[in-house]
């Protein structure tokens, strides 16, 4: 490692820290319904919407009615994408002419986009139109990620109220998010992107010719509007198949740092939002510590991993100085790719600026087990927080006991009801990444079939053989059920088989945590909020984060033991003895 | 056996408690282990059913083995033998938490004999029928050597009883008609006089009919932390299920992939199951639960449910009655006080020579004063002229006349008009001093020798011995202590400060206490209490935990939710301090069976893909001999941590009071830590034992 790579990891989280608390207060106000800075150009625009659709700002929801409204918006959503996939090639705004997509792609992706996961089986310049790129995916964009913020919102209501029905309205939270949060933000960023050089166009794609003289097709469309979105909802999904690596969605190191900090803009803010909604900033400190803890970790192993190369090219005298460049961006290095692989996986975004299926065993290890653990390490927008606070809610329980009390967290006792909700979340996540992995290593079909029609096998898909071939399956199915949506690549997922299989694992880790998570705020919002005396567990100083970051890992750690020795582990084994993939 | 928990705040209860093996209970506890097999009981618990289910699998596919003359019998039957003794062992934790309920069933149950009662007719006659034909409002005639038929209230006569019975205290009480100790309970025996009693109970409901019904755990239900945290332990064993079943794919996948080894065998893969499953916590759980019960039984309280028991480790106010419970019930004198032109031994000679007649504990104590403070021995008064005057209601004086001396001493006013009477003059300052004591709390006793007024004893409430410690201890625990007292609130303050507690409620009746009760719960505190009046029952029942004296009402035995059969109010803090350590110990097995989880994995996971992948070996940090013994070494050692482990589960983690962040801190590190690192060097040992004995 080197003092300017971890200087600048350093400066990006010195960077989070202080984005935190404005952040975070700015959300609570919002939420809260309270005047901002931002009301006299936004308010009208509010109110302007609920009067279109009808909403009654201070009717409030119970939790089934409010999980209710998220799942019909939700599948509504998935419709409409759904259908202008398919109708694309007769729909405007196509200039390239491309054709609708297949029904599994169409499924996958219109899936991928309402669950915020923006897992991506196609290349967006040679599969979506403008059309579809700007009113299906980018309007998802906002509203899954505003959905996903709703959700801790109506979250954090629960533990903070007591002896109350509701926990809010879905249709207002969504709205205040998408009003105040991401509208403003992304627009800034658009602008602040198209200034440094992001492209923004609807022009169709140029025909340039090299200085070798071959005929180069550059695409190019409505990048800028696309990118800021992209991060700050924690999307990930590139306008280009590169991502973030291609120059005309990131073209210099400052738009690289904004980039990356707009990723943990919402969820780091949220943590902040969560100490002020429950009365007790220093609630909130400790999800963020406990976050940031397991962040560095997962910084510094990747980095340290990539900047200690592979042994067996060292050997042969092939190595570059300085560690393993292989898929990365020549322009980013070593360093800041580690930190954007890092950030993009602990947050469940999944833009990425170098290819993870490239990085050592160990820092592909590490990515993993971001995914692995719930998504939960600042995690997606909204989903972070409501994910680590189900890890808070299992923490407490187990350990709670040990202080002599039953288990309580900020004052609300957890019970039978708690714990199973927590558990099913867990349980289901557990179950779509081991199982769809646990068929497609061994599941097979004829080369001419429907499912996986020109690979036959599931495992026909990779592109590399033996633990790292195991590794992108893996990979695939954590991130879709962690709705990250970043992928190791080396995976040919667009065929029916995975893309119905990973449609299916984004709905379950979208929506098996979400209404377990609901039904936990509404159980805790009607319960009475106990006193807090020396003989409570404490759940803001340094020994509850000790303890919330023990258990995200050993939860993590114990589920997905022998997947991943079987993976990137004994990879990484293999390496150190001269194996090659 | 009680050792174990603080020595401070649990005091020792050695002479109730049985020892934990004890060779009856053994043998009960074994032969119900096996008992327990059965899989329709053993559903109740998942993660040993799952145990029991992989059991029985391997053990069906062991005929295969002997079918194809495999070679990997020998080792196939070793870790079916060591499931099924997994599951044994699970069985006895919980059976050797029953059986010991179970043995004092029956030794309760022995006293139970079906008496004669003598029932009251109409026309004042009375009949001999059996107890069990009394019903609810008949009323029965006991005179001494009768055994009482059924739980009852005396409605006429007094008198003394044993009640050996039911509280094993060999000393009688007394239990007299009207009042707060007219309560009594089917089986004990009469020793004097007779009284009346109004039966309150039908046949099969008595007091001691539940009190073995809660013994033996018959009307044992879960409570809801532990189905809560049976939900946890089921979960997580669905997740490591996934794990392991997902791993023959996976393994499927490496091996053809790495074009050598095998899909592990059942038996290696229900292994590892078994050992990642935890089986600790979910073996132990319920005998936690039992023995819980059991440790409030061996304190002589019957907590009518577990939840109660629960609940009292949440408690975080405690209104204790400072008569008995925080003082010793009786003034003791602290002081003499002389008015002016008296000295301070013509005061306490008056005083003792006053009392010395005076039987009650506050005459004992200015006897002892004197002799304490001034040298004064109670001299022999035979020789004089003495002649003692009782204390009476009406002149509330007593004293001595010896030779020309009147002596007196009694409430301040009464010794002015004595004073008055004998045509003597009252000082100025008898009064000041007098009332200087009230302020501070205590109780003035004037003493006079004839028409001289002499001066002031001072009586004062004293605060039992240890108890501000104890009261301390209890704030780092985070509960607040509330003295109840009828005492005027100056008096009240002044107690309540001496005994530390941390607020009080004074000249409180018993609407005050359910009030208080109330608010404090309206403001998210659990709130404990102890009584024994009839006029304590709403209190005891509004209050999360109610401890009621045996020696009180039947109403306040009904309402409270424990009973504690000695009638000290002060055993409330051990009963908290029990219901404390109930919790901690299961969060300290959870804890130490999840951490477990880690070296297993570092056992197993090598051991079985050493074929396809020989580069794992590197995760064999263990330095485990061959595959095999890492795999029965790890099974071996989850299943001997059950049995090592019952004694814990049966006993309570050790309890110190201290604030939450220090008992978490130590626990986690013992427990959690512990749980991680102790099964390295133990499968390590195994696996050389097994390598050694020739097993793998």
């Amino acid at each position: 490692m080197t003092s300017n790579g971890v200087l600048q990891i350093a400066l990006y989280f010195l960077a989070v820290l202080a984005i935190a608390k404005p952040m975070g207060a700015y959300m609570a106000r919002v939420f809260a319904g309270e005047r901002t800075f931002a009301h006299p150009l936004l308010r009208p625009l509010e109110k302007g919407l609920y009067r279109l659709v009808g909403v009654t700002e201070d009717t409030e929801q119970r939790w089934t009615a409010y999980a209710g409204s998220l799942l019909s918006f939700s599948f509504f959503s998935f419709l409409f994408v759904y259908l202008l996939q398919r109708m694309q090639a007769a729909l405007p705004l196509n200039p390239q002419k491309l054709s609708s997509a297949t029904p599994d792609l169409a499924f996958n992706t219109a899936v991928s986009f309402t669950t915020n996961t923006n897992w991506q089986a196609y290349a967006g310049e040679t599969t979506m139109s403008y059309l579809v790129q700007m009113s299906a995916l980018t309007v998802q964009n906002f509203a899954s990620a505003a959905a996903g913020v709703a959700i801790a919102i109506a979250l954090i209501r629960g533990l903070a109220r007591q002896q109350e029905k509701t926990i809010g309205n879905f249709w207002v939270d969504l709205t205040r998010a998408v009003v105040y949060l991401f509208l403003p933000l992304s627009l800034a960023g658009a602008l602040f992107f198209c200034s440094q050089g992001v492209i923004q166009t609807f022009s169709g794609y140029t025909t340039a010719t090299t200085v070798e003289g071959k005929e180069q097709v550059i695409a190019q469309g409505p990048v800028a509007s696309q990118e800021a979105i992209k991060m700050v909802g924690t999307n990930g999904g590139g306008f280009f198949n590169a991502n973030s690596a291609h120059p005309f969605e990131n073209p210099t190191p400052l738009t690289n740092f904004v980039q990356m900090l707009m990723i943990f803009l919402i969820p780091a803010g949220l943590t902040y939002t969560f100490g002020r909604m429950v009365g007790d900033q220093r609630q909130g400190w400790a999800l963020f510590a406990a976050m940031s803890i397991l962040f560095l970790a997962g910084v510094f192993v990747i980095y340290a991993a990539e900047q200690s190369g592979n042994p067996n090219l060292t050997r042969l005298g092939l190595a570059a100085a300085d560690g393993n460049w292989e898929g990365k961006e020549t322009r980013f290095g070593i360093a800041t790719t580690s930190l954007f692989a890092a950030i993009t996986t602990a947050a469940s975004c999944g833009a990425v600026i170098g290819m993870h299926d490239s990085f050592t065993p160990l820092g592909g290890l590490a990515t993993l087990f971001n995914m692995q653990s719930g998504e939960v390490i600042f995690g997606g927008a909204g989903a972070g927080l409501y994910g680590m606070l189900l890890f808070a809610i299992l923490a407490v329980f187990i350990a709670g006991l040990m202080v002599g009390r039953t288990p309580e967290y900020l004052g609300k006792k957890i019970e039978g009801k708690e714990v199973k909700m927590a558990m099913l979340a867990l349980i289901a996540t557990s179950a779509a990444i081991l199982l769809f992995t646990g068929a497609s290593s061994v599941v097979s079909f004829s080369k001419d079939s429907y499912w996986n029609a020109g690979y036959g096998p599931a495992t026909g898909n990779l592109n590399n053989a033996g633990p790292h071939g195991f590794a992108e399956v893996l990979y695939a199915y954590s991130s879709a059920a962690g709705n990250n949506g970043s992928a190791f690549a080396g995976l040919s997922a667009n065929t029916p088989w995975y893309n119905l299989t990973l449609g299916v694992a984004m709905l379950v880790g979208r929506f098996l945590i979400i209404i377990p998570m609901l039904a936990v705020a509404g159980s805790l919002a009607g319960k009475k909020r106990l006193a807090v005396t020396t003989g409570t567990l404490p759940t803001h100083g340094p020994l509850f984060v000790g303890l919330l970051v023990g258990t995200v890992i050993i939860i993590g750690a114990l589920t997905f033991f022998p997947a991943l020795s079987l993976s990137p582990v004994v990879e990484h084994f293999l390496m150190q003895q001269g194996g090659r993939f | 056996m009680q050792n174990e928990m603080s020595a401070d705040l649990l005091p020792q209860k050695l002479a109730k408690s049985r020892p934990l093996f004890d060779g009856d209970i053994l043998r009960r506890a074994i032969g119900e282990s096996f008992r327990k097999l059965n899989p329709m009981t053993l559903a109740k618990n998942p993660v040993i059913f799952v145990v029991e289910v992989g059991a029985l699998m391997t053990t069906v596919l062991l005929a295969r083995d002997v079918a194809t003359g495999s070679s990997e019998f020998s080792f196939n039957i070793q870790i079916a033998l060591w499931l099924w003794f997994t599951v044994l062992f699970a069985n006895f934790a919980e059976a050797m938490a029953e059986a010991r309920g179970k043995a004092q069933a029956d030794s309760l149950r022995k006293t139970k004999t079906d008496s004669i009662a003598k029932r009251m007719l109409s026309n004042g006659h009375s009949e001999k029928v059996a107890a069990s034909q009394l019903r609810a409002g008949d009323i029965v005639i006991c005179e001494a050597g009768d055994i009482i038929p059924g739980d009852g209230e005396v409605v006429d006569g007094i008198a003394t009883v044993d009640e050996s019975v039911i509280t094993g205290e060999s000393a009688p009480v007394i239990r007299e008609s009207g009042g707060d100790r007219s309560a009594v309970t089917g089986g004990t025996r009469v020793l004097s006089d007779e009284i009346k009693i109004r039966i309150t109970s039908n046949p099969g409901e008595t007091f001691l009919d539940r009190m073995i019904a809660l013994v033996e755990g018959a009307e044992r239900h879960k409570t809801p932390n532990e189905i809560a945290l049976n939900i946890l332990i089921a979960g997580l064993t669905l997740i490591f299920l996934l794990a392991v079943v997902t791993l023959q794919p996976f393994s499927q996948y490496s091996a053809t992939a790495a074009g050598s080894g095998a899909v592990p065998s059942v038996a290696v893969l229900v292994s590892l199951l078994v050992c990642l499953i935890p089986t600790t916590i979910g073996g132990l759980l319920s005998a936690i639960g039992i023995a819980g019960m059991d440790r409030v039984m061996q304190h002589n309280v019957l907590a009518m449910s577990g939840k109660a028991v629960e609940a009292s480790g949440d408690v975080n106010t405690l209104l204790l009655d400072k008569t008995g419970t925080l003082t010793i019930g009786n003034r003791q004198a602290v002081e003499f006080l002389p008015v002016q032109g008296v000295s301070d031994t013509e005061l306490a000679e008056a005083a003792q020579l006053s009392s010395l007649a005076d039987e009650t504990p506050e005459g004992r104590s200015v006897v002892v004063l004197a002799k304490e403070k001034y040298g004064l021995r109670g001299r022999e008064l035979a020789q004089h002229e003495a002649h003692f005057i009782p204390f009476s209601a009406y002149t509330r004086m007593s004293g001595v006349d010896i030779n020309s001396d009147r002596l007196r001493k009694g409430a301040t006013d009464s010794i002015v008009q004595f004073v008055r009477e004998q045509g003597g003059t009252v000082p100025d300052d008898l009064k000041e001093i007098a009332e200087r004591i009230s302020r501070q709390g205590g109780t003035p006793l004037a003493v006079a020798n004839g028409q001289r007024a002499l001066g002031v004893i001072h009586l004062k409430d004293v605060v039992k011995g240890g108890m501000k410690e104890r009261l301390a201890q209890l704030r780092r625990m985070g509960i607040q202590t509330v003295m109840i007292t009828g005492d005027n609130p100056l008096t009240a303050a002044a107690i309540a400060a001496e005994a530390g507690v941390d607020n009080f409620l004074a000249q409180a009746s018993p609407a005050d206490k359910l009030n208080y009760i109330k608010k404090e719960q309206a403001e998210g505190r659990l709130v404990a209490m102890t009584g024994d009046g009839t006029n304590d029952a709403p209190a005891l029942a509004q209050a999360d935990v109610g401890l009621a004296m045996n020696t009180g009402t039947m109403a306040a035995k009904e309402a409270g939710n424990m009973v504690d059969l000695d009638s000290n109010p002060t055993k409330l803090i051990e009963v908290v301090a029990i219901g404390k350590q109930l919790l901690i110990t299961r969060g300290a097995l959870t804890t130490f069976s999840i951490a477990n989880d880690v070296a297993k994995y570092f056992a197993i996971i090598p051991a079985m893909f050493m074929a396809t992948y020989p580069a794992l070996c590197a995760l064999n940090v263990m330095g485990l001999n061959n595959p095999k013994s890492a795999v029965l070494a790890a099974v071996i050692f989850n299943a001997l941590i059950i049995i090592a482990l019952v004694p814990l589960a049966l006993r309570g983690v050790k309890y110190r009071a201290g604030s939450a962040d220090a008992l978490l801190r130590r626990n986690l590190l013992v427990y959690g830590l512990g749980g991680l690192v102790v099964p390295f060097p133990a499968i390590w040992l195994i696996d050389r034992l097994v390598h050694a004995l020739g097993w793998a």
